[in-house]
């Protein structure tokens, strides 16, 4: 064998570019087999030929969309971790506020977004509104349970030195909390991205600042399916990239030390 | 030999020159629960000392050593650290650390920065701090090993870590709770070696939780020995060997002699003890 078929990154993504490629090539081959009209099921060179007609205001929706999302995943970060500091300070705290955040997870964003849509006049504002409702919560119990989490032993250690409260935060109780904050960020982005897009449907916004959500509302009013499709797709490779993303970041940040991010070794 | 049957708790234990570093008057503890951790105790440990203290699990050890290090406070009675309250300990000649049976490190920062811990709480600029971490860290054989993670190391350099770790303030008492329990006898004999090593050179008055009696046999100056249920002090050995203590001391007949006294020792406590009848 060739040294390449030896390699760890061959052995990670060969498999699955492999599957990708079979499953378009099945896909292309069935659409021109069995004639399926293209308003129906479009073949993948039908949606590469779109996409590439309608880069330009595809990706200006993708850059709409994306502006939505880190607007709102950066507003939950902030957030999620100031309400998870607070938690930390007191049981009766937490205990008077947990339930509503509890209460902000399960109610379905969809259900909400219409009534912030009213309420909040600039659109723009109740996309971002939406979007960080809905990645808010992962990152405050991530962050809590993480704050919580420490070491009984390290903590008796940092008594026995006398540790002041801001040492003890700043030393133990912030690094203990990374692990767990990284695994929020994580679930947190994709579900800012769904927030935003969730939320421009509900909207509907046209004009200047129509996102991803739009250009596939657009579509199917104009039976244009193949740009339905094209839009879709840049949804899931937005998705694809800003999870990878954080899980670079979280590899980053704990690669030296922390167990979920610690290479197998053979 | 050495042994003697304690007939009040309140016999006092110390040798009569030695300045006491340590002294746990009528102490007794009862936890929130209501679990009984210990009776009433009465134990005095002088300056340099090396005490053991030994006994069927649940006798009260670990509490006793928490209630030394200010963890826990004492239901009733008190404890004196150098004749004095524990406000004064941290100051120079009152220097307390502690050794967890488990290393205890903090998986994020390197060797390096884990002992020098008790130094950056205590507010030491880092260029004082490090050649004192330097020393800590050869002391325990591991100057070359400063920049590693503790993942990347074996389960006895993590222990010798927590050691230099305790040493990096130059303590006047160290306690360690078990902290070779978890280790092979090889590497634990090595350590038990270095550590008595250690103690001779430094000086540091030295309380040590263990359930090896070879262990205690070759490291202690005196064995406290427990028993559960209450918990409570049950019988004291001293050790007259003098140091350095090697290997020819632990394969002597004398080394045998004090292992089967102490073993006799355990097992009169573990039937003394409530929970030892039913084992
Ligand atoms: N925090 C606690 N709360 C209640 N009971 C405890 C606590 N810590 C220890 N105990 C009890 O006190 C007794 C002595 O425990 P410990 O000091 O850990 O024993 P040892 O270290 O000798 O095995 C045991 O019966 C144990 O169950
Ligand atoms: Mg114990």
């Amino acid at each position: 064998m060739t040294p390449l078929a030896h390699s760890e990154r061959f052995k990670t993504y060969f498999p699955p570019v492999a599957t990708g490629i079979a499953m378009l090539a099945a896909w292309e081959a069935a659409c021109r087999w069995f004639e399926i009209p293209v308003f129906l099921v479009p073949a993948p060179s039908v949606v590469a030929d779109s996409f590439l007609n309608n880069a330009s205001s595809l990706f200006r929706a993708l850059g709409s969309t994306l502006k939505v999302t880190f607007i709102a995943f950066a507003l939950a970060i902030v957030i999620g971790v100031l309400t998870a500091f607070l938690f930390v300070q007191s049981r009766a705290i937490e205990r008077s506020l947990f339930p509503y955040a509890v209460m902000l997870q399960v109610t379905p964003i969809v259900a909400i977004a219409p009534l912030l849509i009213i309420l909040v006049k600039d659109t723009q504002t109740a996309l971002v509104l939406c979007a960080t409702l809905i990645a808010l919560f992962p990152i405050i119990s991530n962050t809590t349970i993480g704050l919580r989490t420490v070491d009984p032993g390290l903590a008796n250690l940092f008594r026995i030195n006398k540790a002041s409260g801001l040492q003890t935060l700043l030393r133990l109780r912030i690094p203990s909390a990374l692990p767990y904050f990284f695994a929020g960020l994580r679930i947190s982005s994709g579900l800012a991205l769904i927030g935003a897009v969730v939320a421009e449907f509900v909207a509907g916004t046209g004009g200047r600042s129509a996102g991803l959500a739009y250009e596939i509302l657009q579509s199917g009013f104009e039976l244009d399916i193949p740009r339905m499709f094209a839009a879709l797709f840049l949804i899931t490779i937005a998705g694809v990239v800003l999870f990878v993303a954080m899980a670079g970041l979280s590899a980053w940040a704990l690669g030296g030390w922390h167990d979920s991010e610690r290479r197998i070794e053979a | 030999m050495a042994a003697a049957p304690l007939p009040s708790p309140s016999l006092a234990m110390a040798p009569a020159e030695a300045a006491p570093a340590v002294e746990i008057l009528g102490v007794d503890k009862v936890f929130a629960d209501g679990t009984r951790g210990l009776t009433p105790i009465d134990l005095t440990v002088a300056q340099g000392e090396f005490v053991s203290l030994i006994g069927p699990s649940g006798c009260g050890k670990s509490t006793l050593l928490s209630l030394i290090a200010n963890l826990i406070q004492p239901t009733d009675g008190r404890l004196l650290w150098w004749r004095g309250g524990f406000d004064k300990v941290g100051q120079p000649g009152r220097r307390l650390s502690i050794v967890f049976q488990d290393a205890t490190l903090m998986p994020w920062a390197r060797v390096e920065g884990n002992v020098r811990l008790p130094l950056d709480l205590a507010r030491m600029p880092k260029d004082e701090a490090a050649p004192r971490v330097d020393e800590a860290l050869a002391l325990v054989g591991l100057s070359s090993h400063g920049r590693l993670y503790p993942r990347q190391l074996s389960g006895g350099m993590r222990m010798r870590v927590s050691i230099a770790r305790a040493l990096v303030t130059e303590p006047d008492m160290l306690l360690m709770d078990e902290p070779f329990g978890a280790l092979d006898e090889f590497t634990r004999n090595r350590l038990d070696s270095d550590l008595s090593e250690l103690w001779r050179l430094r000086g540091f008055t030295t309380i040590f939780v263990t359930h090896s009696i070879y262990e205690a046999v070759f490291l202690s100056t005196r064995i406290v020995v427990m028993a559960a249920q209450p918990g409570r002090l049950f019988r004291e050995i001293e050790i007259d060997e003098p140091f350095p203590r090697g290997d020819a001391f632990r394969t002597s007949a004398k080394f045998a002699d004090y292992c089967r006294e102490l073993s006799v020792a355990l097992m009169e406590a573990s039937l003394a003890s409530g929970r030892g009848r039913d084992r």
